[in-house]
């Protein structure tokens, strides 16, 4: 693309794919654009390519689980013995272990979050409120490149002298204030800057940056640009839920912001926030004033780290609402206890982050008080999941592919939740700590939970970007397998982690059980299941990407309403101008208004002012 | 298309957009200074030691007179758009950066004055009492937490001293004139010279950030601090500059602008109000 091509203005909007509202250069529409919607879909696409990337550091270390020491299938033959990274094609401990921290790291902050809150929140929450564009459309111009950059840089940082960062996404110190340093590893030439640690760190506080403005952009927009007759009661969950995740992020990401800020210091000023006295790295005392604290940063990423794991959910939440409100025909069952449920979730996750400390001696005043708030928290998530489950009962359902991963959600995340619960009791998670059963937790709760709840919404809005339905087959294809590879891999994460495997051994725990770990030897041929489920599970999104792209030319072309959805969003042109509406829009009623009784079409639409209102 | 309710407020919330966002970005601000003053706190509570009136408090306090006056010349500034007074709001907007200026500077000076000055950690009680009598000959301040304020049994007895380098370091020893009691650190006269061999020294350097947990969060606090003075000075010159021309075409908006600026400008100096006490008197 080059800065000079530019479009006539006032073009546009007769080719559904166009973008209508291209005035001025490519340059300004495409990559510099102030359009909610024009971001909206660069967060959707920019996310979907870094999921896809973390999805494949996965495969690689799945096989290594499964078959360790072997190399790589297809790329393995290309390296020599003498590779430092993968030494005659099979993985090295240190690129197992810059793959695990890069995998958590790209898909809760590059991939799920950009995904749930940039692209969904975006394109959805302005339209849904029925407002022209966000409060600062140039805020969110610079909230998508901070995120583009700082995407950018962490990927970079695999090509640096020593690879990328290693210490984990949650970058525990002091081994990531040590980590890609010469005390660590004395044979390698680190640069001071440009290493994979101190950029991870700099690149996070790019994303922190961006999920700051966009944060601060969607709260105003929401309380400020409410069309004429939008209360609070009539917005639609998916933008309560939004709300409260912007509410997360705006006060849950500086704090771990200053410990980003005081790990810099730590390796580029040689401070000591995170390093103890008396450390010795590789045999020999660090050279550093100590008296710093690991637990300080533990502390500070957790007070992020929790509320984070309800800014990946949250989002998923509300869509799968607004899927099952249009799929079933019927009003969500309790609207207000999902609200009230919602707000609860975001005063609650500030208070339960040392849920995940247990191990690290608290002492039992301060482990009491954590496993009191986290079983707390369980309750609104309970609520949520009932009142949505409930929404299905004696629905007219329409089993669209949107709504079998909104269906699915449901199990799903259920589960996830479910064993959470043993989780929040100190006395079990200092057994289940760090094993493959937390793994497999999180893992229900954000890829079944979230994932297909994010797949639910690209099913679902797709009509309104693009003007053509997904292919239904294509979904259905792309859904059962994803399903069953899903609980192919997690399940057995239980059983293993109930058996004692740890999250981090490199070659799945074979070394470790022979001689020494008997429990463990029961438990680690599920590797290879689990591996075989996954490499599945990456062939069940071939019909996903392929549906994605030629339905652009191949969809079924709809008008603007094809679901005879109810919310403000389905009333702008397809796919929406400038500026949204072709006219001044307003909200007549609540967002759910399906069946109601003594009308001749199942659905009342909020924008709709006369046909509806026989109240 | 237009976005609605910038310069003029909705009617329901009573609010225009950029106040509103203006606000979160406060709060945002706030628990980013939350999340340093909590680690402030932890760090403090588990040390072994922890300096005492390390810092030049007569030049602290100027810098919070500078910064208390320039909020009261930033209000000034904005009742001066509010009453359209453009003369007004130039000179007060002015008077502002010159605060602003000016603290930054005072700043600079205590930030050099550390660069400059050397302490001297020993490596445990034996090897300090080598030095104590040609110290207290000296007259030297010596900070200890073995007795009086912060003295705890369960911490790990230290013994440090200050000053100026005197002939230098060699291979295995460092010349030192030492700060002396009745604030000799800031007095600058200095008796004689010590030589306390390398050997008998835990670390030793200049005030730097790594030199001990205390410098480092003195630096970092103050440093993302006076980062937020240089970036909020970067926006009210803007606004002092292209001011003319939005005065002209809608003052309102001027004055909504200002205003939003200025309660960042409020912002900064309140963290510097808690600032001051915490490094400097506690
Ligand atoms: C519903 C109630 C929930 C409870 C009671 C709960 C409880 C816990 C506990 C106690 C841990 C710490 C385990 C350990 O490290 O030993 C944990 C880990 C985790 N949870 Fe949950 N959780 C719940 C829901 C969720 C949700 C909704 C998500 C995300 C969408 C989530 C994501 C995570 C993640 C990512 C970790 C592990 C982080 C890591 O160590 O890398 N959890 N959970
Ligand atoms: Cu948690």
């Amino acid at each position: 693309m080059s800065g000079t091509g530019s479009i006539p203005a006032g073009h546009g909007g007769a080719d559904g794919g166009g973008h209508p509202h291209a005035r001025g250069s490519v340059w300004r529409t495409y990559v510099f654009s102030t359009d909610h919607k024009m971001i909206g879909i660069q967060y959707g696409l920019t996310s979907l390519v870094f999921m896809l990337l973390g999805f494949f550091l996965m495969l690689a270390m799945r096989w290594q689980l499964a078959y360790p020491g072997q190399p790589l299938p297809l790329i393995g033959k290309f390296f020599s013995p003498q590779n430092p990274f993968l030494p005659g094609g099979a993985m090295s401990p240190d690129l197992y272990n810059s793959f695990g921290a890069m995998h958590g790291t790209i898909m809760i902050f590059l991939g799920v979050v950009p995904l749930a809150f940039g692209a969904f929140g975006n394109y959805v929450v302005p339209l849904q409120i029925g407002a022209p564009d966000m409060a600062f459309p140039r805020i969110n111009m610079a909230s998508y490149h901070a995120y583009l950059w700082g995407g950018v840089l962490m990927l970079a940082s695999f090509l640096v002298p020593g690879g990328a960062a290693k210490s984990g996404w949650t970058s525990y110190a002091p081994l990531a204030s040590v980590a890609d340093t010469r005390a660590l590893a004395p044979s390698t030439v680190f640069h001071p800057v440009f290493n994979g640690q101190t950029m991870w760190l700099i690149a996070m506080v790019l994303l922190i940056t961006s999920s700051l403005l966009g944060a601060v952009n969607f709260i105003t927009t929401i309380i400020q640009l409410r069309a004429k007759g939008m209360s609070w009661m009539r917005l639609p969950f998916f933008v309560w839920a939004q709300l409260v995740t912007a509410f997360l992020l705006l006060l849950a990401f500086p704090p771990l912001e200053a410990a980003g800020i005081m790990q810099l210091m730590d390796r580029l000023a040689g401070t000591s926030f995170f390093v103890l006295s008396g450390l010795y790295v590789g045999g020999k005392l660090l050279e550093a004033s100590g008296g710093g604290s690991p637990i300080l940063w533990q502390h500070l990423f957790w007070f992020l780290g929790h509320p984070e794991v309800y800014v990946l959910i949250l989002p998923g939440m509300g869509i799968v609402c607004e899927v099952i409100a249009v799929n079933s025909r019927k009003p969500i069952w309790g609207y207000r206890p999902l609200v009230l449920a919602a707000i609860a979730i975001g005063f609650l996750s500030f208070m339960v982050w040392a849920h995940h400390m247990y191990l690290t001696g608290m002492g039992s005043k301060v482990s009491t008080f954590f496993q009191t708030t986290t079983v707390l928290i369980s309750v609104p998530s309970v609520i949520i999941l009932t009142a949505l489950l409930i929404s299905l009962w004696g629905g007219a359902i329409r089993f669209t592919t949107p709504m079998l991963f909104a269906a699915a959600f449901i199990p799903m995340f259920g589960l996830g939740g479910l064993t959470g619960l043993p989780l929040a009791f100190n006395a079990i998670d200092l057994a289940l700590h760090d094993t493959y059963y937390v793994i497999g937790h999180f893992h229900y709760v954000v890829a079944p939970g979230t994932i297909f709840a994010l797949f639910a919404g690209i099913y679902h809005w797709y009509p309104k970007i693009t003007g053509r339905r997904m292919s239904e087959f294509l979904g259905r294809v792309h859904f059962w397998p994803s399903l069953v590879c899903m609980n192919g891999i997690f399940l057995p994460m239980f059983l293993q982690g109930m058996a004692g495997v740890h999250r981090r051994w490199y070659d799945g725990g074979g070394t470790i059980a022979n001689p020494t770990y008997e429990l463990v030897r029961g438990a680690i041929h599920w590797n290879e299941f689990m591996s075989i489920s996954a490499f599945l599970l990456a062939a069940a999104q071939v019909p996903f990407i392929v549906n994605l792209f030629v339905s652009l030319w191949r969809g079924e072309r709809v008008g603007d309403n094809p679901w005879e959805a109810t919310t403000l969003e389905w009333a702008a042109p397809t796919p929406p101008p400038h500026g949204n509406f072709a006219m001044p829009v307003e909200a007549h009623r609540g967002p759910y208004e399906y069946s109601v009784p003594g009308h001749e079409r199942d659905f009342l639409p909020q924008w709709e002012a006369v046909k509806g209102s026989g109240t | 298309m237009e976005i609605p309710y910038t310069v003029h407020e909705r009617p329901d919330t009573g609010l225009w957009n950029a106040k509103v966002g203006v606000w979160l970005f406060l709060a945002s601000e706030v628990m980013l200074f939350g999340g340093l003053f909590s680690a402030y706190i932890f760090l403090r509570i588990g040390a072994d030691y922890w300096p005492h009136h390390a810092l030049n408090v007569p030049l602290g306090l100027t810098n919070t007179i500078v910064l208390i006056t320039s909020s009261i010349t930033m209000v000034l500034a904005w009742v001066s758009v509010k009453m359209r007074d453009f003369g007004q709001f130039r000179f007060w907007m002015s008077a502002t950066l010159g605060c602003g200026c000016l603290f930054v500077v005072i700043k600079s000076i205590e930030y050099r004055d550390k660069f400059s000055h050397y302490g001297v950690v020993f490596r445990d009680e034996a090897a300090f009492r080598k030095y104590e009598p040609e110290l207290s000959a000296l007259g030297a301040n010596i900070k200890t937490n073995t007795e009086g304020h912060g003295a705890r049994l369960d911490r790990t007895p230290h013994f440090e001293i200050a000053g100026h380098l005197a002939s230098g370091v060699t291979a295995d020893a460092i010349e030192l004139a030492p700060d002396r009691h009745e604030g000799g650190a800031k007095g600058g006269a200095h008796g004689g010279a010590l030589r306390v061999a390398l050997a008998d020294v835990a670390r030793w350097g200049v005030f730097a950030p790594r030199y001990s947990t205390y410098y480092a969060i003195y630096f970092t606090l103050t440093g993302l601090h006076a980062l937020h003075v240089l970036g909020g000075m970067v926006v009210l010159f803007y606004f002092l500059v292209t001011g003319a021309k939005m005065f002209a075409a809608d003052p309102e908006h001027l004055a909504n602008r200002v205003e939003v600026g200025g309660l960042f400008w409020h912002f900064v100096d309140l963290v510097w109000i808690f600032l001051f006490p915490v490094l400097y008197l506690l």
